[in-house]
This record gives C-alpha cells, structure tokens and sequence, in this order.
C-alpha cells in the first residue's frame, strides 16, 4: 500500500468518526427531545386534570347554590300560598262581620223603631188618638196603603171595624169570631200572611195580613191589610216580628185607652147623678 | 259635624220621631220639627239650616209648596232638600225633584236609606 493511499484511509476513518460522533449526538439530542416530549405531554394530562377537576368544582357549587335557591323558592312560593289562604280566610272573617254588621243594624233599627212606635202608643190615653197612631205606625212602619182595624166586641162576639185607611169604614163588614180568615185569626190568636200577592185582588173578607191585636192570650181585635204599598213588594222577616211586636202595643194601648175613656165616661155620668141628687 | 241643623218637617209625630230618632245617630246634628209647611217657613226664618227633610201630604201647607217657596228664598237657594212621601208614584217625586228638591224617600220609613241619603248629600 502507497503513502497515499494511508493517508486517505485515515482520512475517510477521522470523517466516518465525525459523522458517527454527530449522529451520536443526534441521537441523544432526540432522545433528550423525545424525553422533553413525554414530560411536557405527561405535564399536560396533569394540567386538564387539575382544570377539569377544577371546572367540576365549580359546577358542582354552582349546583350546590341552584339548589338552595330552588328550595329557598319553594319556601317562599310555599309562605305566599299560606299568606294568600289567611288573606282569603280573613277576608272571608271581613266579609261575615260586615253582613253581621249589617244584620245588627237592621235589628237595631227596628228596635229603634218598634221603641218609638210604642212609646207613641202608650203616650196617651185618648183611644182616637190611639187608633191614629196605630194608622200611621202601619202606614210608616209596615207599608200598608189600604188596611182596617177592627175590635172585639165581646157581647155580641162581632169583630166591628173602628178605623182603616185607604179605605171607608163602612166598606169593612163585622166579622164573626171563628168566621173566615180574619175570624179564625181571632180564634187562634194566630198571625195569618198570604202565602202569594200575585194574582191577588182586594176581598174584605180575604185580607193579605191578619194579626189579632192580643194581651197575652186574650184577644182583642184584629188590623186586616188588603193592600201593601207600590214600593213595598213583600214582607221581609222583620216586618214579620215588627207586626207580632207592634200588635201587642197596640193592644193594650187600645185596651187601656178604652179602659180610660169607659171609666172617664162613667165617671162623668155618676158625677152628673151626684150632682143631681145632691143640688 | 258640629252645629249641623236639620229641619224636619212632618206632620205625624210618629213619623217625625222615627226621623228623628234616625238622624240622632249622626253624631253633631241639631234637629229641629215642625208639624207642617207653615211651621217649617217659620223655623226656617227664625234659624239657619243645613238640610232640610220634609213630608209630601200634611194639612195647611204640603211639602211641595213648602220646597217651591224655600228655593225662591235667596238664603235657602242651596240647602240640600229631602222629601218624604208615601206615594210609590213617580208624579210626587217627579213634581217635588223639578220644583227644587235634591233627593226623596219613599214610606215605609227605613232608618238605612234615611241615613244613607242625608250623609251622601252633606259628603260625609
């Protein structure tokens, strides 16, 4: 082998050490880039796990809180159903005591009434003017525009009518106790009220009302309506009491009043006879 | 309602004494009566009143002639005016509201609707 041809071998070997020093190289350099690689994608996985273990966190209070508010709502929703039932049951209380109210006034109106009807009554002994009051309280009170009053006599056990309005006295027959309508009212002391106006024509012996004017049990006469008012259609539950109440005022108001005007007459004859007999 | 005056005009004193008894429930009322148109005039001159409540049918002067002379008196131009009447009929009425009279109450007597039309007449 020449000269040459030694050096040139050498030469090729030095390149060939080179060449395999730098593949070396790269090769650890990939290594150490494949090692970069996995760290980095190792590093990775961990982050999404921390932040998606994160975001689950927070899903998970946010839950928590939709939670609380949904039962907060509830409650709520439950305390405005509870609140909206009192109301209801108040205002159902309101609605009672204002119809209470009502019904109180009403009654203590016609006490009121029936109070001044019967201090009226009993404020005089003149038996006309009785008779008159009991006119006007039946007219005012009751609402009857055509009516008679008629008394007992008890000789002849004829009821004979002394006063009416809307009406002639002499329209009004005598009526026999136990006799019709107005006699049977008088035998039973019991109130009569016709069970429908429609249809209803006048008839003397036919009133609409029959209530017997009684002083406890014992009965004295009777007031008989033939007629209501235009404006007064029917009778309500008070004028019902109103008429049993008014009837015995009126009654012994009549009674006494006549009691009254009887003596007041005798006593006027038996003066005349004393001072006849003592002249 | 201190020193309210009402004149009543009625010539049933059973009447009148419902009416009355009626309007002493507004506390503050001062009620004076008078039997008839004539009576009322009187009282009405005498006195000054704030409402005046009167009956249709009473003997001398009527409550018609008593609202026509009540308005054509100059102190009375504006008093509110209340009739009382037995007639359901509207002809009453009608003559009683065109002569000058502010409201009417029909018979029978309900303390309510006495109550209810003088408080609406005087705003209270």
């Amino acid at each position: 082998m020449s000269h040459n041809e030694d050096e040139h071998n050498e030469s090729a070997e030095n390149r060939a050490d080179e060449f395999l020093q730098v593949f070396k190289k790269g090769a650890e350099f990939t290594q150490d880039l494949l090692k970069e690689n996995e760290r980095l994608r190792f590093r990775m996985v961990k982050l999404e796990e921390t932040l998606k273990e994160h975001s689950l966190g927070i899903e998970n209070d946010s839950d928590a809180a939709s939670v609380a508010l949904r039962l907060k709502i509830e409650e709520l929703e439950q305390e405005k159903v509870e609140i909206l039932d009192r109301i209801k049951v108040v205002e159902e209380e309101n609605q009672g005591f204002a119809n209470r109210y009502l019904e109180i006034e009403e009654e203590n109106n016609m006490l009121a009434n029936l109070y001044i009807a019967s201090y009226q009554l009993h404020s005089t002994l003149d038996f006309k003017e009785v008779l008159q009051i009991i006119l006007e309280i039946v007219i005012n009170l009751i609402g009857a525009e055509e009516f008679g009053v008629l008394l007992l006599d008890e000789k002849t056990n004829l009821l004979e009518p002394v006063a009416c309005e809307g009406l002639e006295l002499s329209q009004l027959p005598k009526v026999a106790v136990g006799h019709g309508i107005i006699g049977e009212s008088v035998k039973t002391g019991e109130n009569y009220f016709i069970e429908t106006m429609d249809g209803y024509e006048r008839d003397f012996v036919k009133p609409i009302v029959c209530i017997p004017l009684k002083i406890k049990e014992h009965v004295i006469g009777v007031i008989s309506i033939y007629k209501l008012l235009t404006q007064k259609e029917q009778f309500t539950n008070v004028d019902y009491e109103l008429f049993t109440l008014l009837a015995g005022h009126a009654a012994t108001a009549v009674f006494s009043s006549r009691m009254y005007s009887d003596s007041e007459r005798k006593l006027s004859t038996i003066q005349g006879f004393i001072d006849l007999l003592t002249k | 309602m201190s020193g309210f005056k009402v004149l009543v005009v009625e010539d049933s004193p059973t009447m009148r004494q419902l009416i009355v008894f009626a309007l002493k429930r507004i506390r503050g009322f001062q009620i004076v009566e008078a039997n008839d148109g004539v009576d009322g005039l009187k009282k009405l001159s005498a006195d000054k009143f704030d409402l005046i409540l009167t009956d249709i049918n009473m003997p001398i002067m009527d409550g018609l002639k008593l609202v026509s002379m009540v308005r054509n008196d100059p102190n009375y131009k504006e008093t509110p005016i209340i009739v009382i009447t037995t007639e359901g009929a509207t002809e009453d009425r009608e003559r009683a509201l065109a002569l000058g009279a502010n409201e009417y109450i029909t018979k029978p007597i309900q303390t309510m609707k006495i109550l209810e039309t003088v408080k609406k007449l005087i705003n209270i």
